[in-house]
């Protein structure tokens, strides 16, 4: 070792920062520095050229400074000169600087990049390193466009020297993360993958975090890396501890190296060649094999670097999630680390089994630990551990284990860090609704929630409680009596008040006959909170007094008494005043019948995927397994149900119901949340539901046709939405031909790329139906639109429909989606018009079985005949008046196009309004 | 990797190396907090920790925290052992390294910062081989290098 003089050679450098440590108070520091700058400032000024070793101590210092926090603005050039020095420490300490300092003064960048050129064109192996270093280290985008294409070569010349081709490849990675249009592997491709069976092991180590980058981006391009990786892998997992000389690390024979080969085979299927996965398979066995060997040394750091390389391993085994044995080895394992004494290896046990919890082969596996974890929930000393122990339960919980899980997240949450209150609160929540058996069980659970911790129960979780309470009528007693209990307390959580008030408002009739829970007393316990709540709580429990009035109406005088005073019908906030106002007025005027109808029992909410969990994905990202595996086939799209309408609706009715417009009317019009059956009919979806005999629940694999069944009777809309993409339609048929436009909306600020569709025929269709389209750009700005069109051709009729796959990366993960097209036969239908006595000539004629359809079914919405009328028109045929004797029934008639031949079709809707049970008949007599 | 910091337990950052752009204001005001943090933790806690969507990993040696953030997918044992590594290089090469060997020789800290990492990867892990390189660069700071070749 060269013996390390302090500063050696730069024997100022070293003064000042002992006096800079000798500096007795901040401002003595600041007085120094600043002599220091102006010092330097005027040694860079002056008229007297410096030689090399002056300016590389004052860039020195000047670094020094910098890196003590403070601001600088000169001496760039100085360090720019250093780099075309000839003395190698002169360079080095230029190199250092602009890595440190960058400042994309173009002149400036102009400069540097020359002297990187000159280094990387002079063949001294040192000097190029130091270039490829400055290069990885500032990364700009300038300095990818000088270097990317040239990089590359360095790295596969046959006759770079290893150190060199180790820095090439890492500093392309860096150039390929800030800029990855520039770095173009195109004919490298393959002499980069061969690098992983470099002899030289640290040529393999730095190339390998290159090539894993690209895999992830170009997976196919590079796929030849997995036998290889597979083979070098073996390679060293079989080897003795010693065989790889300086590459063993106490012990482990190259564990860097061992986990980037695992990491690189993650971005990968299992292998499909046999061989090569029999051989990897084998490398697992082996790696959980040593696990259980005795240790080769007590030093922590064998045990870690032998670890790392067993967690990686699960990692890849959680990733195939194919190899029942292989993943309940690994459960056992992590098991046995559940209770290691190290606290580390604790935490990342509890880490890694939160994604094993989600694999069916280990789900059960991992359950057999409960009592394990709630013991680390209760007694870990470390917060993140506790909070990696409450992630597991909340991953391993289902129907078996929810009571038990549930009560412990509870209990943990009385004295739960405050940091991680919040996103516990959500997943109690979200626990027990979604294993509730019983309601009054999830009933008492939320409410314990916001006895525990009321401030972190945002309003999701209490909207939700009402939600489902208003929906389940079995348990609306029981949570009245519950709510009515819980506000005993002298002091309640505001939270619990709304609840407890919205609640009672509703249902309070149901406990009414106990004594101890009558009406009054009831309004009574509710006025106790009103002075200590918060203006939006109050205007609710304004509301439960007026649905009281309604309900009781022994307790109209009181509640008039309270509506009169000062401090509500005068009260300075215009929502309260209002509603005190009105409330008053429309108990005063307004007739029993009336009153029953305008505050009547609100109607069920539509069922749709929880508010509470949307808000938790939110919170953790779209990537959080632990949310998304247990959201099950819960996951719709509100959009597409036309919630959207409908929400308005909701309001609309919660102001005539409340007689309050204003936004802040929350009692009745829980935001996101609508009731649905007794909203006016809106032009959601009428006839498509008639149409539609598959019904709702027919998942076809992975195809989401969500949006599929409101097109067909109409030609225009979003066809799809999610968070990332919309997916807009315009058709227009003529004859057997028919032209549609994709609009493919990115809602993100990111762009997408590699986006990619195909529009395949399944099955018969591709002889029925002909569709062809022109290929999209396959980039997708951030808030950008594309377009693409679709020529459709009908050859012959048909019944399925032509599926719509989509592609793209967004943040480097790959979105896949499948639609179906909503083409269907009717969309080739042309009108015909003709009279009565035609019709039912034809009519007569479609006498065959085959000829003929008839259904009969429930309308699901009410009957109001333009929307009918709207329907069948837009199911493409012609509306024909006066053709049938009865004025009520409907009928239409058409002509499907296809290429081989044209079929009239015949339709009668006859609805029955009387027996509420609409019995319409629809004939479709076919050829 | 995104970034390494070595800090003192008084809270004095003694490196920073930054394998992700970002202004300077951000880099300050992530140390403040990573330092708070850190510094705030119990000696048997355990060695990692969630922030804002990365890994913390961090080990104390003596006087100086080793502070690295890592991205959700990357191994924090084998970070930990990149963080031993490193201290291995360093007091090999001035010999039983102390918080002032660090400080006076800070860009000798960041040449063998280099040698090892590079782009937030593991670029040579053979202690061999880094102190390898740097011994010859060290030798060439002694001597005028020789005329290069065309």
């Amino acid at each position: 070792m060269p013996a390390v003089s302090k500063g050696d050679g730069m024997r100022g450098l070293a003064v000042f920062i002992s006096d800079i440590r000798n500096c007795k108070s901040k401002e003595a520091e600041i007085k120094r520095i600043n002599k220091e700058l102006a010092n330097i400032r005027s040694k860079f000024k002056g008229d007297k050229a410096l030689d090399g070793y002056s300016k590389k101590k004052y860039v020195c210092k000047l670094l020094f400074i910098f890196l003590l926090g403070h601001d600088i603005d000169f001496g760039h050039m100085e360090a720019v000169n250093l780099l075309s020095s000839n003395k190698y420490t002169e360079k080095q300490i230029g190199y250092l600087f602009i890595s440190v300092l960058v400042n994309s003064n173009s002149e400036l960048i102009r400069l540097i990049n020359n002297a990187i050129k000159n280094d990387l064109s002079s063949r001294n192996p040192t000097f190029m390193c130091l270039a490829l270093h400055c290069i990885a280290n500032v990364g700009s985008r300038e300095m990818a466009e000088a270097f990317a294409s040239e990089i590359p070569r360095i790295l596969v010349a046959g006759d770079t020297m290893d150190s060199v081709k180790q820095s090439a490849a890492l500093c392309l990675l860096r150039l390929y993360k800030t800029s990855p249009d520039l770095v173009l592997m195109g004919e490298w491709t393959s002499r980069v993958v061969h690098l992983l069976n470099d002899q030289h092991m640290g040529v393999v180590t730095a190339a390998i975090s290159l090539i894993t980058c690209l895999s992830q981006k170009n997976p196919d391009e590079f796929k030849t890396c997995v036998s290889l990786a597979v083979s070098r892998l073996s390679r060293i997992v079989s080897s003795a501890s010693t065989d790889l000389q300086d590459y063993t690390y106490y012990f482990v024979p190259a564990p860097w190296l061992s986990c980037k080969l695992l990491r690189l085979l993650q971005c990968y299927p299992p292998p499909e060649d046999g061989a090569v996965k029999g051989r990897l398979v084998e490398c697992l066995e082996t790696i959980l094999n040593k696990a259980q060997e005795p240790p080769k040394s007590k030093k922590v750091q064998h045990s870690n670097a032998k670890n790392a390389i067993l967690f990686e391993a699960i990692s890849l085994i959680i990733h195939y999630d194919s190899e029942p044995n292989l993943l309940v080895r690994a459960c056992n394992q992590l098991g046995q680390f559940l209770q290691h004494r190290e606290t580390n290896l604790r935490y990342l046990a509890l880490e890694s089994m939160c994604t094993l919890a989600s694999s069916e082969f280990s789900h059960e596996a991992v359950k057999t630990h409960i009592e394990t974890v709630i013991n680390a929930l209760k007694t870990e000393r470390d917060v993140s551990v506790r909070q990696r122990a409450a992630d597991l339960l909340y991953a391993m919980c289902d129907r078996s284990n929810a009571k038990q899980i549930v009560a412990e997240m509870l209990s943990y949450l009385e004295t739960a860090d405050y940091s991680i209150r919040e996103e516990m609160v959500l997943k109690v929540a979200i626990l027990a609704e979604k294993y509730a058996v019983d309601y009054s069980w999830y009933v008492d659970t939320i409410l314990n929630l916001i006895r525990i911790a009321g401030d972190y129960v945002s309003e999701e979780v209490w909207y939700r409680v009402i939600q489902i309470v208003i929906n389940r009528d079995d348990v609306q007693g029981y949570a009245a009596k519950t709510v009515f209990e819980a506000l005993q307390a002298p002091a309640c959580h505001e939270n619990m008040v709304k609840v407890g008030g919205y609640i009672l408002g509703e249902f309070g009739n149901l406990i009414a006959g106990d004594p101890r829970s009558s009406p009054l007393v009831q309004f009574n316990l509710l006025h106790s909170k009103f002075h200590l709540c918060s203006v939006p709580t109050r205007a609710l429990l304004l509301s439960a007094y007026i649905k009281f009035i309604n309900l009781f109406p022994e307790t109209k005088a009181t509640i008039q008494e309270v509506l009169r005073c000062d401090s509500q019908i005068r009260n300075s906030d215009v929502e309260l005043q209002q509603r005190a106002v009105e409330y008053l007025k429309l108990s005063s005027i307004a007739s029993t019948d009336v009153l029953a109808t305008v505050l009547e029992e609100m109607p069920p909410f539509p069922e749709r995927e929880s508010s509470i969990l949307a808000k938790l994905k939110k919170k953790k990202g779209p990537g959080a397994v632990s949310v998304t595996e247990l959201e099950d086939g819960k996951r719709e799209s509100g959009e597409l149900n036309g919630s959207g309408e409908r929400g308005q609706d909701a309001a609309a009715m919660a102001a005539s119901n409340a007689s309050t417009p204003s936004p802040s009317a929350d009692l009745l019009g829980i935001r996101s949340a609508a009731p649905v059956n007794a909203a006016p009919a809106s032009a959601g979806s009428l006839l498509v539901d008639v149409f539609s005999e598959v019904g709702p629940a027919a998942p076809s694999g992975a195809v989401n046709d969500d949006g599929f069944l409101r097109f067909v009777c109409k030609n225009n809309g979003v066809l799809f939405e999610n968070q990332l993409l919309q997916i807009g339609i315009k058709s227009e048929y003529r004859q057997n031909l028919g032209r549609m436009y994709l609009f493919y909306g990115n809602k993100t600020s990111v762009q997408f790329a590699s986006f990619s569709t195909t529009v395949s025929c399944p099955g018969e269709l591709q002889n029925q139906l002909n569709v062809q389209s022109k290929p999209v750009e396959p980039l997708v700005e951030g808030g950008a639109q594309i377009q693409q069109v679709l020529n459709i051709e009908c050859l012959t009729d048909f019944s399925d429909a032509p599926l719509l796959n989509i592609k793209f990366r967004y943040g480097g993960a790959l979105q896949n989606l499948t639609l179906k097209l909503p083409v269907t036969i009717n969309k080739f239908f042309q009108p015909t018009e003709m009279a009565s006595q035609d019709f039912f000539q034809r009519w007569k004629q479609l006498s065959q079985p085959q000829q003929e359809a008839q259904k009969i079914f429930k309308a699901n919405h009410s009957m109001d005949t333009e929307v009918i009328k709207a329907k069948l028109l837009g199911l493409g045929m012609a509306l024909l008046d006066n053709v049938d004797p009865n004025p009520e029934n409907y009928v239409c008639a058409g002509v499907v196009q296809t290429k081989s031949q044209q079929v009239g079709c015949l339709l009668r809707l006859e609805p029955n309004a009387q027996a509420q049970v609409p019995v319409p008949a629809a004939g479709l007599p076919s050829l | 990797m995104q970034f390494m910091l070595l800090f003192s337990r008084q809270g004095k950052l003694r490196l920073q190396k930054w394998y992700v752009p970002l202004s300077d204001k951000e880099k300050k005001k992530i140390t403040r907090e990573l330092v708070q943090t850190v510094l705030a933790r119990k000696p048997k806690m355990c060695s990692f920790l969630e922030w804002r969507d990365l890994k913390i990993v961090y080990k104390r040696y003596a006087s100086l925290y080793f502070c690295c953030a890592i991205e959700d997918q990357d191994n924090e044992l084998i970070t930990l052992e990149i963080i031993h590594r490193y201290v291995e290089l360093l007091d090999k090469y001035f010999g039983s390294v102390c918080e002032l060997d660090i400080i006076f020789n800070f860009e000798k800290a960041y040449f063998i910062l280099d040698e090892f990492l590079l782009g937030g990867e593991a670029q040579e892990t053979s202690k061999k081989n880094v102190l390898k390189a740097i011994e010859q660069a060290d030798l060439l700071q002694e001597v005028r290098p020789a005329p290069l070749k065309p």
